[in-house]
Parts: structure tokens; sequence; C-alpha cells
């Protein structure tokens, strides 16, 4: 693994999760390090997404803690993480769709006006929300949408999914985690999101990108956590490991040793 | 769309390209009230060839006062529409809301503005009854609502004993709506003017404010909305209540235009409102509509009874038409919806 000199932004340890009798996450893992896109794979069940809940504040962990910064947070509520600067974004194309980009953007942290106008008249900040969200279009290089105040529902899906990174990224947030941000998308507009995904690393944004999608995982990540039943599995990299052996820790035909590198067949 | 296809990578040159429906529908999308406009426009145009007293201000000052009730009670069921909500009990909360003000002030001998404001007491908190059961019990609102639409008719029945509070017997605070005032040759009631007025507040509120946008994007796709951190049971709650407030200001229109307060007035109401917010291109599904749209509805349908009456028509056709301006509004919006693919 990468030197022990470099502190990870966002670290979580000893996560445990049960739910009734299923045990999601059973003591797992996760360290995530400045200016990196970590993958997280995993077999349907082995707790990547109760993982991924625990860090967006979608579930509280039952027992284990979460480090930000070197600091001890705790999330009960998804606005809690998003508080402290993790910024979710879902699968689902979570978008208001009559409305246009840049109301997007401002969804739920809209701007006000100064003055009477905005304090007992509570209007809105149309123009400065506006300006904002183009250059924030701008500056995550989606070309392809022209009109600001263009509605939502009349994007491409992956132009929608554009909308929403944007809409993480624009908040000054420390880390994005991208929930199978292209699960709904076909080839082109998945494309269109994995070159938002190195754009934002070209910007020191830390991604934790959770997929299914190999190709794409070897594609844009700089490592690949990998869960299994409940825990951290291995941690590779593209560049070390194939996408066979990725898939062979993750189903556990392959098992790697304590030190690292070696892989050996069960059985 | 399949022969622009590689245009999409060039919103501008991929617009440029769409065809003269197409077009249409984006631009309908965009503004969904010019649809109901240009049938207002043009229902007036052809009615006034039939009958010359149809354009002349008397007439359409009429039509105005008659369109006042409906017009008010369709700004509330508006913001519950855009919610992707209905609310069926509309009219029963408004009759309630009435009840409560014109008994109150003639049988406890309440200053008609106190009876006034008690009407909008009860009448808030049972828009709010009806978002805690769609809020807290998780009931659809279609259900929720169907349900208290009984229990406010019967409230209002029980509290009322059968008995109607007649024209000499309410507060003339209560009647102030019913007052009647002439711009040039148009004579309008205050009702009407209240009416309007709450089109203007509402109109701003939900283009100018955070709470107006919450609104849309509740109803639009409540879990996006929910993901995007807008507390979406505070908005469907607020929005209840504020429908219900609204519904007791209709109450005192009402009052203001049958000159009494009869516990068997406005039962059409519900469903009245429901048809001007339609007709007025606001979407069932939630999260597209104009409040201003609703109000083109409603003086859609009333120019319609109207212009139809005058041209001789029997009251079963004027029935007749306002059931197809509903299908055609409706069959409009799923052209609408279906232009995001």
């Amino acid at each position: 693994m990468t030197a022990e000199t470099r502190k990870p932004i966002l670290e979580a340890k000893g996560l445990v999760k049960t739910f009734g009798r299923v045990v999601g996450l059973d003591v797992s893992d996760l360290a995530l390090y400045p200016g990196e896109v970590l993958a997280v794979v995993g077999d349907n069940g082995a707790g990547k997404s109760t993982l991924i809940k625990c860090l967006s504040g979608a579930e509280v962990a039952d027992e284990g803690e979460i480090e930000l910064d070197g600091e001890i947070v705790s999330f009960k509520r998804p606005q809690d993480s998003r508080a402290v600067g993790i910024e979710t974004v879902y699968q689902t194309l979570a978008v208001a769709p009559a409305l246009d980009i840049a109301s997007n953007l401002y969804l739920g942290r809209e701007l006000r006006r100064s003055g009477l106008l905005g304090s007992v008249f509570r209007m809105l900040d149309n123009k400065t929300m506006k300006q904002h969200a183009k250059e924030q279009i701008a500056a995550l290089g989606i070309g392809t949408i022209q009109n600001i105040g263009q509605a939502v529902e009349t994007l491409s899906g992956g132009q929608r999914q554009a909308v929403a990174v944007a809409r993480a990224a624009a908040f000054g947030s420390k880390v994005m985690i991208l929930d199978e941000p292209t699960a709904a998308l076909g080839v082109r507009e998945s494309n269109q999101v994995l070159k938002l995904i190195v754009k934002l690393r070209e910007r020191g944004m830390p991604v934790i990108l959770i997929s299914h999608n190999m190709p794409q995982v070897f594609e844009v990540a700089d490592r690949i956590h990998i869960q299994r039943l409940g825990k951290r599995a291995a941690v590779v990299t593209p560049l070390t490991h194939t996408m066979v052996e990725v898939v062979g820790i993750m189903t556990g035909a392959l098992k790697i040793d304590e030190s690292g590198q070696t892989l050996h067949s069960v059985r | 769309m399949t022969q622009t296809e590689p245009a999409v990578h060039d919103a501008a040159e991929f617009m440029d390209r769409r065809t003269f429906p197409a077009r249409m529908q984006s631009l309908l999308h965009r503004y969904p009230w010019i649809s109901p406009a240009l049938v207002l426009l043009i229902a007036v145009f052809t009615l006034s060839f039939f009958n010359q007293y149809f354009a002349t201000p008397n007439n359409l000052s009429l039509i105005a006062q008659q369109v006042a009730v409906v017009g008010s009670i369709a700004v509330g069921q508006t913001i519950i529409i855009l919610t992707a909500g209905i609310d069926l009990s509309c009219g029963a909360i408004a009759v309630f809301a009435s009840m409560v003000m014109a008994k109150t002030a003639f049988e406890n001998h309440v200053p008609g503005w106190i009876a006034f404001i008690l009407g909008l007491v009860v009448g808030t908190a049972a828009g709010g009854f009806n978002g805690y059961l769609i809020t807290k019990v998780k009931l659809p609102p279609f259900i929720v609502t169907l349900g208290t639409f009984n229990i406010f008719t019967a409230l209002t029945l029980l509290y009322a004993t059968g008995r109607t509070v007649r024209d000499t017997e309410v507060d003339p605070f209560l009647l102030k709506l019913g007052s009647i005032f002439s711009i040039g040759t148009f004579h309008i009631t205050v009702g009407v003017l209240v009416m309007l007025l709450m089109y203007a507040a509402v109109a701003f509120v939900l283009r100018y404010t955070a709470w107006g946008r919450h609104v849309y994007a509740t109803g639009g796709d409540i879990e996006a909305a929910r993901l995007a951190g807008i507390q979406v049971n505070r908005v469907l709650m607020s929005v209840y209540m504020v429908a219900g407030f609204i519904f007791a200001i209709t109450a005192w229109v009402l009052i203001g235009r049958v000159n009494a307060a009869s516990p068997n007035s406005g039962i059409d109401l519900n469903l009245d409102s429901i048809t001007a917010v339609v007709i007025g291109g606001t979407s069932l599904f939630g999260g597209r509509g104009t409040v201003v749209g609703s109000l083109l509805g409603a003086l859609i349908v009333g120019v319609f009874r109207n212009g139809l009456t005058l041209a001789g028509l029997d009251v079963y056709y004027q029935t007749l038409a306002v059931g197809l301006l509903i299908i055609f509004a409706v069959s409009v919006d799923q052209w609408i919806r279906r232009s995001k693919s």
C-alpha cells in the first residue's frame, strides 16, 4: 500500500453495522487519501452500500469511528455529513426534473437577495445563483450544456448526472462519494461521467467511486478497495492487479495475504 | 430525434434542427399556461360572435364575479397539486370556515373581524389535519382528503344544525367582499380583487422564494428533493396549511358572493377547483404548472358556461364542453411530459 507518511482525508475504522440478524458490516475499514479516486467494489451483500451509507450519514454504524481530516465525526442524517463536506451523488439521478440547472445546483441551499427584498420578501438571488452555476458547469468542462436556464428533464441522463456531480462539487466539499453514478446510463453517457471524475481528480478532489463496472473502475481508479463479507478484503491498484484478480478477490476465489501483493489460489 | 442523434453533442445545433411540433412541445413545457391562454382567447373570440351581449363590460364583469369563488379556491388547490397531491376536501373546508365565521358572529356576537380570524384558524387547522395524515401517517392525499371531505362536511352540517345564516343575519364585515365597485364601465366585487391578490401573492412566492422551489422539487421527484437536503415533510405540511388558509379566505369570498352562509353551498367547489387547475395546465403528477394557469382555467370554465348559456345551449352541453376541455388539457400535459425522452 501507499506510504504511511500520507494521511487519509477520510478514514473509517472498525465499522460494524447489523440489521437484525443480518451483519452488513463486520469490522470494516476504509481509507481515502487526498487527491485520489478510490473505487469500492464488491459482490452484492458484501457491505459496500452499507459502508457508503455510513460515510454519507444515511445509516448510523453500531460501532467504529469515522475520521475526516484527522477529526472524529459522527453523522445521524445525510445533512450532517454534507455539513462537514462529504457530498454524495446517487445513481438515481437525484435532481428535480422541472427545475432548471441553476435551481438544481442550489436546491436546498438557495441564496437570498441582500436587503429588505431578501429578509422580508424572502426573494432569491437568481442572478448570482445563475452566474455561479455557469462558472461551476464551465469549470467541470460540461460543454454540452448550453443554457443554464434549461429544465433538467430536457437533459440527457449523462448531463443530468453531470448536474448532480456539479452540485456536489459546487459547495467547497472535501470528499465526493459517487454511488454507482453510471448504473442508469448508456455507454456514451457513462463516458461523460467518467471524464467528469477525472476532471474532479485534476482539481484535487478526493473521490470514492462505487461501481460494478470493472472496466470503468480500471479506467479511473487510483486504488481499488475490495469489500467482501462485510470486511475490507484487500486494497489493490489497477497497475499491480488485473481485473480477473480483482474479481477473484471479490468472490473469494483468490486471497491476498497480509503483506500485500502475493496472490494464491484458495483450494 | 433519431436522425438528429449526432447533434446531441451540441445542444444549440440540436435545438435548431427540431421540427415545429417539437418546438411547440418544448415551448409549452417551459410555459405551461400558454395553452389555456390560447383556449381562453379563442373561446372569448368565438363566443362573442354567437351573442353580442357576451363581450359587453357588464357580462364580462359578471363572469369575473361568478369565477371569484372557484378561482380563489383553485389557488390553494394548485399548490397542493404541484406537490403531486390532491385535495378533495377543499370545498368542504371553505364551507366549514364560512359557517364558523357567520355563526360565531351571528349567534355568539363575536365582532366580524374576530369571527373572520376564527374561520382562518379553522381552515388552516383543517389543512394541517390533512397534512398531518399525509406526512406523518403516510396516507395517500387522495384517500386522506376523500375521508376528510366527508368529515368536514359532516362537521359543518352538525355545527350548522342544517340552518343557513341569512343575508340579514350575516355580520357586515363578512359581507364586505360582495360589495361592488366600478372601474370604468366594469363592475367588480371586492371578492374578485381579493382573488387576484391571492394569485399575485402565491405566484410571487412560488417563483421568487426558496419555499416555492422546494414545492416544485418535492412534487417533481420527492426522493430527489429529500436527497438534496429538502425537508420534504415540512414542505408538504406547510403546503396543506397554506392551502387551508387560502380555502378559509375563499370562505370569505363565498359569503360575499352568495350573501349568506349555507352548509349546503359550495358542494361543487371540490371538483371544480381541480377542473380549473387541470385546464390551467398544471400537471396532476406534480412538479409542473403555474398558479396563473389555474386563474385562466377558472376563467375558461366561467366563459364557457356563461357564453354557451347566452348562445342558447342547454346546460348539459356546457358540462359536456367542460368535460372535453379536461380531457384535452390532460392530453396536452401527457404530450408535454413525453417530450423529455
